[in-house]
């Protein structure tokens, strides 16, 4: 059965797309037939940190208004035959994008593959009611923040009123990704630890990503994380949460990235 | 204790409890006045403009929290009134 699962956030900047184009390639790559969308319209960024940016031809809003037909748009992974991406346009305006439209988008896209990924915009707009609008399942990427937690708790607020799933008396399924997250610092005091946020906003967690240089090296060559260095602490992570939203059970680890004895002595912190 | 012992030799301050009590503060709030229902708000705003009507408020100072229950579920309403309130509207009706 296919899954429709919105990767979202209230505030910008966690990580949705990083989380996006991790995750997709991670499910891909246990066989799974995965096609990531982007529904970040005027400030499309998935299709570049997948790699495929100058591969782009159609979008998401030419094939809502019919201009192209879904095949035209999707456009195949060069190093997962099993992942697929459908872009968002960076031109037209917002509006362009219907409920219904999207519906039908969405339902194609059900009959072709075992697992749709939305990269949702930030906010509490249209674009991200959108986005979230036909999920079976969510993810909320959050960093240790404040600001970051008091807006995830507005998105779960809306996750529970706005989807098609809440309005017919149903749920959607909810899960926490905490990215940037530094073990050291929480163990400080410095930063918020994961049970005080899990506690805030009481949702399910479904995986932490620590803080690490590895996550902008490879959103930089246009590679997932999971597939730019499959042995980082950030790829392991994401790999484990794949694993666990088919099913799997894998136990919670607190992942920490190894520091060089200068960067130790420097206090250098990950970018 | 090691919080303590670390911000010793850190010489740094344990800030995250801090960030974790403001959360919980502002989001119980919030939680009261967005997403829950609409009940809650128009409540809010019904019994604000009715208590305006005699007594000069501050909109911010007005909480209204609902609390389900299993068996019994409560309607809490707090309203923060400024000192002197009941001269302002005798001086009012007497000018009235």
């Amino acid at each position: 059965m296919a899954k429709v699962l919105v990767v979202t956030s209230g505030k910008g900047g966690v990580g949705k797309t990083t989380t996006t184009a991790a995750l997709g390639a991670a499910l891909a790559q246990s066989g799974q037939n995965v096609v990531v969308v982007d529904f970040d319209v005027g400030l499309r960024n998935l299709d570049l940190v997948m790699g495929a940016e100058r591969r782009v031809v159609f979008d998401l809003i030419n094939v809502v208004q019919g201009v192209a037909k879904l095949p035209q748009a999707l456009i195949r992974d060069k190093r997962l035959e099993t992942l697929w991406l459908l872009p968002a346009s960076q031109t037209r305006d917002k509006d362009a994008l219907t409920d219904e439209g999207v519906g039908r988008v969405i339902d194609e896209l059900r009959s072709r593959f075992d697992w749709i990924l939305c990269d949702s915009p930030a906010g509490i707009e249209r674009g991200a009611t959108l986005a979230m609008r036909f999920a079976d399942e969510a993810i909320i990427v959050t960093n240790p923040e404040v600001s970051s937690v008091r807006d995830s708790d507005r998105i779960i607020g809306m996750l529970d009123s706005k989807t098609v799933r809440a309005e017919r008396g149903e749920r959607v399924e909810k899960h926490i990704l905490i990215t940037r997250y530094d073990a050291g610092r929480a163990a400080r005091g410095e930063m918020l630890n994961i049970d005080d946020i899990l506690e805030i906003l009481a949702t399910p967690l479904l995986g932490i990503i620590p803080e690490s240089q590895d996550v902008l090296k490879a959103s930089n060559v246009g590679t997932p994380v999971t597939l730019n260095n499959a042995d980082s602490a950030p790829a392991r992570a994401y790999t484990d949460a794949s694993r666990r939203l088919m099913g799997e059970e894998v136990a919670m680890v607190v992942p920490t990235e190894r520091k060089g004895f200068m960067d130790r002595l420097l206090g250098r912190r990950a970018a | 204790m090691s919080i303590r012992l670390l911000r010793l030799f850190g010489g740094r301050e344990a800030t995250a409890p801090v960030a974790r009590e403001r959360l919980q503060i502002l989001l119980s709030h919030e939680r009261g006045l967005l997403g829950q229902s609409d009940l809650l708000v128009t409540l809010r705003e019904e019994i604000l403009a009715v208590v305006s009507k005699h007594i000069q408020l501050d909109p911010d100072k007005v909480i209204v929290k609902l609390d389900r229950g299993k068996t019994v579920s409560t309607l809490e309403v707090d309203i923060e009134v400024p000192n002197n309130f009941d001269k302002k509207v005798s001086e009012r009706r007497m000018a009235g």
